[in-house]
């Protein structure tokens, strides 16, 4: 039984699901959502190196840029998690807390 | 068969904790999950003969990103036990959104990989795979690389604006103030009258 490119996808699909419903159903701990947010990007990660490592090469096709891609959506990941912890610490400095349904501060 | 078995439990091992990232009560846990997840998918990318991506992944989110947001976690001061108690109340809409979600990507999984699908080659295993990587990522991806770099960038002053607060009351060393001192401001001779005090 050989493992194919199916069986990642069917990997990478099932942690993006995970992600996305934990962005629904946690209300009330923004941490929670962002690492979800974080659970996302790693499914799309793990298409990008799949598909990466089993694409035949041809004229014009370098398989390495796949895993090209999935470097620069690591640095993206890393670029967000720092700014949305940060934003998350003033959120709870100013309200108190960290819920979702106290952000209405612009509400109109 | 060993690289199926490999496959099966670092793919279980990731699904589990990425379910436990969302189901657990205690945010600690979570992130500690999350750290598992980033693990085993480290695993499967080793699998896939993406060496260099693996131990990135390890660097970067195990090493830095979890220890972030733990920091987070236990830096704020919050009731966790009140903090589940939206769950079962938003569990439908959220079920009913990833299980559209998941029949959509096997109604395209299916149809691509119906009639043979495209055929599976694996790399060429001559070149190593981080010898493939910096062969492009500093001639062709260049500018790009140069972009990421000025993203993080960007991302690290963007945290410190956010966070930095002056506050009210703190004793603080003025450098540029003590550098302006001259021996006028500070020293005054005063002549003392003898059997009197300095009043």
């Amino acid at each position: 039984m050989t493992i194919g490119l199916s069986h990642y996808l069917v990997v990478a699909a099932v942690l993006f699901i995970i992600g996305v419903f934990g962005i629904f159903v946690n209300r009330k701990n923004v941490i929670i959502i962002l690492m979800c947010v974080e659970l996302i990007l790693l499914a799309v990660n793990i298409n990008f190196v799949a598909f990466s490592a089993h694409m035949p090469p041809g004229p014009g096709i370098n398989p390495i840029d796949g895993q090209i891609f999935s470097l620069f959506i690591l640095t993206v990941a890393a670029a967000e998690a720092a700014v949305g912890l940060a934003i998350l610490v003033v959120f709870f400095r100013n309200r108190g807390n960290i819920e979702v349904d106290s952000a209405d501060l612009m509400k109109g | 068969m060993t690289a199926a078995i490999a496959f099966y439990i670092l793919a279980l091992t990731a699904v589990a904790a990425a379910f436990m990232v969302v189901a657990s009560k205690n945010p600690v846990h979570s992130v500690m999950f999350l750290i598992l997840t980033f693990f085993s998918a480290a695993g499967l990318f080793i699998l896939m003969g993406a060496e260099f991506l693996a131990l990135l992944l390890i660097m970067v989110y195990v090493g830095a990103v979890a220890v972030l947001f733990l920091f987070v976690v236990m830096m704020l001061d919050i009731d966790f036990a009140e903090l589940k108690s939206g769950f079962l109340q938003y569990a439908p809409i959220g079920a009913i959104v990833a299980i559209i979600l998941l029949l959509q990507m096997l109604t395209v999984g299916a149809a691509y990989f119906s009639e043979g699908g495209r055929p599976l080659v694996p790399t060429d295993p001559e070149i190593s795979n981080l010898e493939a990587f910096g062969a492009v990522l500093y001639t062709k991806y260049a500018g790009v690389f140069e972009a990421a770099g000025f993203v993080l960038l960007v991302a690290m002053i963007g945290a410190i604006v956010l966070t930095l607060r002056d506050r009210e009351g703190v004793r603080k060393q003025n450098i540029a103030a003590q550098n302006s001192r001259t021996r006028e401001d500070g020293v005054e001779l005063v002549d003392i009258e003898p059997g009197q005090g300095l009043g």
